[in-house]
């Protein structure tokens, strides 16, 4: 679907490597819940302002809800409009849900008859949709993860990922206060990164002049020290490119995360 | 906002035959405002190092047909953040109705378990309340426990509390 592939290459582009500074992300209506029966409301977008819907969708085919006990959560009323995915969470049970959408495909670049093509797909596709004449062949794992964490009352233990990248908290992820320090370690493949810059913008640009965002570097264990200067909604992104690619097509990975986190007033 | 008062000492003697104690007043205001919703107030106490050496009071709405009340008591969100969030509401001896407009006076008595368990040492008494289309505050009285005197702290709300007192019964 051409509408599809249009969006997967503007996701591509939200890549910080990239030239383009598309962002996508993932917009809780709560991160810290009480009672018997919250739901939260998730906006699920593609776009340059943080947080504002004024792009493109971000497709839901990768989301996955994991709930407190590890069980995967239902979303419900999936919705994909002209500029946002929405999305509604039962939260059941106490305790932290991770809302991720992940994707694991290839992205190529050639050329033919001296014209420049891309593409992205499956691995299964890459021998059948690129031409046997292509020049130039540039292929390139792209492993994908998006997420945000909702808690209804005691935080839980959140399970780490076995692959790609991604920002493991000490403190909590819902936990997070204005003027306080927080450690993440980012770890690819559960390893740690070590040595790579990981960008913090803080949401509502709009409202002022300047963007406010930041960059910090993880440490040789792969720390990440963030201080939020203010209470609100941030997105936390990083990405690496290594030759660690899980097809056989491409040599190169390229892992990138990206979370948005709630900050409080104390 | 945070009001930090110190305890004054004074002369007053024990009263006698009263056990040692804490007594806490709280001032509801009236808010001109066009709607009203009583606002769910929490009281505890903390250590120096902002951990939790008791739960005194939640006042909500247990009532509500919506999630007995319990939807709001997040917004509570230093209390519901340092201890909040670690109970099952209700709870015995803790939770309470919210209070309407005017002073509510309640004591906690040596048999207390709260005040049963308080080791000696230097604590703050903490009052938040927090308004269902309205704002949220936390003032701070320091205290000393067990007091040798009576002692009394304040504090004062600027919005969604008023006067806020601790007298500390030796």
């Amino acid at each position: 679907m051409k509408k599809q592939l249009l969006i997967g290459l503007a996701l591509l582009a939200s890549m910080p490597v990239a030239a383009q500074a598309h962002r996508a992300w993932l917009y809780p209506s709560s991160t810290v819940l009480s009672g018997d029966t919250p739901y939260v409301t998730v906006d699920a977008a593609v776009s340059n302002e943080l947080f504002y819907f004024n792009h493109n969708p971000m497709r839901l085919d990768g989301l996955t809800i994991i709930g407190p006990d590890g069980s995967k959560v239902e979303a419900e009323n999936k919705n994909t409009g002209k500029y946002r995915s929405t999305f509604d969470v039962p939260l059941k049970g106490d305790g932290t849900y991770r809302l991720s959408v992940e994707s694991d495909g290839l992205t190529a670049s050639y050329k033919i008859n001296g014209e420049r093509k891309r593409w992205r797909g499956k691995p299964e596709d890459f021998a059948k949709d690129i031409p046997q004449d292509a020049e130039e062949l540039k292929a390139t794992h792209n492993q994908r993860r998006l997420e945000t964490f909702v808690t209804r009352g005691k935080p839980t233990e959140i399970k780490p990922n076995a692959t790609g990248l991604e920002l493991r908290s000490k403190t909590h992820p819902t936990d997070l206060i204005a003027g306080e320090e927080t450690t993440f370690q980012l770890v690819l493949d559960g390893k740690p990164a070590a040595n790579v810059k990981v960008e913090v913008v803080p949401g509502g640009s709009r409202y002022r002049d300047k963007v406010g965002d930041f960059a910090v570097t993880s440490d040789a264990e792969g720390a990440v020290k963030i201080k939020w200067p203010e209470p609100g909604m941030y997105y936390v992104e990083a990405s690496v490119e290594d030759e660690n690619s899980a097809f056989k097509e491409a040599k190169q990975r390229r892992a990138s995360y990206g979370a948005t986190f709630e900050v409080m007033p104390e | 906002m945070r009001v930090l008062l110190t305890i004054t000492t004074s002369a007053l003697l024990a009263s006698p035959g009263f056990a040692a104690g804490l007594e806490v007043k709280v001032e509801i205001p009236k808010l001109d405002v066009s709607e009203y919703h009583r606002p769910y107030v929490a009281m505890w106490i903390e250590r120096p190092d902002n951990t939790v050496a008791a739960n005194l009071a939640v006042w909500y709405d247990a009532a509500n047909t919506k999630d007995k009340g319990e939807k709001w008591l997040k917004d509570m969100r230093q209390w519901w953040r340092r201890t909040g969030r670690e109970l099952n509401m209700p709870v015995d001896g803790l939770s309470g109705a919210t209070r309407p407009v005017g002073t509510h006076e309640v004591k906690f008595e040596a048999g207390h378990p709260a005040i049963a368990a308080l080791q000696p040492g230097e604590y703050e008494l903490i009052v938040e309340a927090a308004r269902e289309v309205g704002g949220r505050e936390v003032v701070r009285i320091p205290f000393k426990w067990p007091a040798d005197k009576e002692a009394a702290g304040s504090a004062g709300g600027k919005e969604e509390l008023g006067a806020v007192s601790l007298v500390v019964k030796p």
